[in-house]
């Protein structure tokens, strides 16, 4: 995969003296989506925040359509075309839902229409005017993933959406994300429900102790249980 | 005239409008503080200092270059904002990564610098600064005299607080500063330059200091003290409107005005401690401020 269109290779992460990630190495190609599997603390968010910028320190490499990513500002990262989900999804409760919807800029053209987000979750324009933090946990997780289709990035990064709500929600999300790569979007996934993981995803990468440890294309998930099993709690 | 709780409808009137000038002036500097806290996390103890350049800017307009006041209403602000601008880009912006501390003692430092260099250049008599011909003159309210400058004083802050509060609460920018006042990291993950949003509300907190400068130029005289003896009691405020709270600072700023000026008629005694007993028991009761968020 040379044409990787996110490379990651030997990447090493620190939160002030704490040393995190010990040389993660992930390729994506364009249109895929992959997860990040593993158990709790296994370094899945910091992967996904060493990227964005988001660690005290990092090192090695992290190249998005060939431009190396080491060394930028978060801002500058995300200004390639990134866009982040965060674990604790990141509602900003002085801004209403609509505010919380417009504020990550346009990265790009080409995201989608405020419309088709209201589509996609409909939930959002019900609750346009309310508070972003007064959202249950599935509709703030509804914002959370609407505000950054908006802006045009390619690459998403999404950090466990299905974690804490209801099976409903989590299978509308599913459906959610399909419905991005069918759209063209390319997702990297952080997912500790499996079976979830399993529903959405083209290959899986397996870290723990902030490595990565196993890659397994998803039709050969179930037959691999045995071996992951160390890696993860099935 | 009418006699009101046994003192004359004047006197109460007069002490009340001196009231709502103070008033005025803690509403526009707290809110500078609050905004500057915000975002920042820094307690800009050059605040007095920069208020107080203000004032000189706008008489040094007129003195060297020979613009009036309305000029000044404009300039002033600008050009003391751009002052702060550069002191939030050479030093402050070094230290948002320690302790709350740092960023105090180093504005504290800076203020004083400011004041002294003001008073070697100025010495601390004061410089007269006259009111505008357009604003000068009183009007007959029928109950008392309003001195015109006074009534524009506690109008233009008036309109000036609300102004800020709907750049902060309904334009883009402003959900920009409050979504960064929760988590400036994620904001700037979005693709947003929140270090150079941090150096712009540095500045315009600043420049909205210097704007209440050039207002207080033709009613206190023009001195290097005139911000410090102004700005600890607008901490006081700040700290019983509670830190980081626009709407509060902006009513808590004109309510203590009332209250001071109203003590003044009723127990001049405590007029000069009425603050801060207010601020005593407010902490005592609800440590994050009236309106803070605890
Ligand atoms: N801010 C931080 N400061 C110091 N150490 C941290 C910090 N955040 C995470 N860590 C440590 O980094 C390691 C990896 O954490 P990380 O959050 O990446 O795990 P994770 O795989 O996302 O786990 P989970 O499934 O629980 O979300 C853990 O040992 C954790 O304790
Ligand atoms: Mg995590």
């Amino acid at each position: 995969m040379s044409d990787a269109m996110l490379k990651i290779q030997k990447l090493e992460a620190w939160y002030g003296e704490s040393h995190v990630l010990h040389g993660v190495d992930i390729e994506i190609a364009e249109g895929e989506v992959v997860t990040l599997l593993g158990r709790n603390g296994a370094g899945k968010t910091s992967t996904l925040r060493a990227i964005m910028g988001l660690v005290g320190r990092r090192a090695g490499s992290i190249s998005f359509e060939g431009t190396e990513l080491i060394g930028l500002r978060s801002d500058l990262i995300a200004r390639k075309g990134i866009g982040y989900c965060p674990e604790e999804r990141g509602i900003f409760a002085s801004l209403d839902v609509t505010e919380n919807l417009m504020l990550p800029p346009t990265l790009r053209p080409g995201g989608l229409e405020v419309a088709e987000i209201h589509t996609l979750f409909p939930n959002l324009k019900e609750r346009a005017r309310s508070p972003g933090t007064k959202l249950s946990g599935g509709e703030q997780q509804m914002l959370a993933i609407g505000r950054i289709l908006r802006t045009g990035a390619k690459l998403l990064l999404l950090d466990e959406p299905s974690e804490g709500l209801a099976p409903v929600i989590v299978q509308q999300i599913g459906r959610t994300i399909r419905e991005l790569k069918t759209r063209g979007f390319t997702v990297l996934l952080v997912e500790q429900n499996f079976r979830f993981a399993q529903t959405v995803a083209d290959r899986h990468y397996v870290m723990e102790h902030g490595r990565v440890m196993d890659m397994v294309p998803n039709a050969e998930l179930t037959s691999s249980l045995d071996r992951l099993n160390e890696y993860l709690s099935v | 005239m009418d006699d009101i709780f046994g003192i004359p409808a004047p006197l109460l009137f007069g002490q009340l409008l001196l009231g709502l000038i103070n008033g005025a002036f803690y509403a526009l500097l707290s809110l500078g503080l609050a905004v500057i806290f915000g975002m920042l996390n820094v307690i800009n103890f050059a605040h007095g200092a920069q208020f107080m350049m203000g004032a000189f800017v706008a008489w040094m307009l007129l003195e060297y270059a020979g613009l009036n006041y309305w000029w000044a209403l404009i300039l002033a602000p600008l050009l003391v904002g751009l002052f702060g601008v550069l002191l939030e880009r050479t030093m402050i912006a070094r230290l948002y990564k320690l302790d709350h501390l740092y960023g105090l003692l180093l504005t504290f430092g800076l203020g004083l610098i400011i004041e002294g260099i003001f008073r070697n250049q100025y010495g601390s008599s004061g410089l007269p600064y006259r009111i505008p011909p357009q604003l000068s003159g009183a009007w007959d309210l029928g109950f008392m005299f309003m001195p015109i400058y006074r009534g524009w004083v506690v109008i233009v802050a008036a309109v000036m607080c609300l102004a800020t509060w709907l750049v902060i609460e309904k334009t883009k920018i402003g959900s920009y500063l409050r979504a960064s006042t929760e988590n400036a990291a994620l904001v700037q993950a979005f693709g947003i330059n929140v270090p150079r949003l941090m150096t712009l509300t540095y500045g315009a907190g600043v420049a909205l200091a210097a704007f209440a400068g050039v207002l207080a130029a033709p009613i206190y005289s023009v001195n290097p003290q005139m911000g410090s003896n102004l700005i600890i009691i607008v901490f006081a405020v700040v700290v019983i409107g509670g830190m980081g709270s626009i709407l509060g600072s902006v009513i808590t700023g004109f309510g203590l005005g009332i209250i001071e000026g109203l003590t003044k008629v009723f127990y001049p005694e405590a007029s000069s401690t009425v603050i801060f007993v207010v601020m005593a028991i407010v902490l005592l009761a609800r440590p994050a401020g009236l309106f803070g968020r605890a």
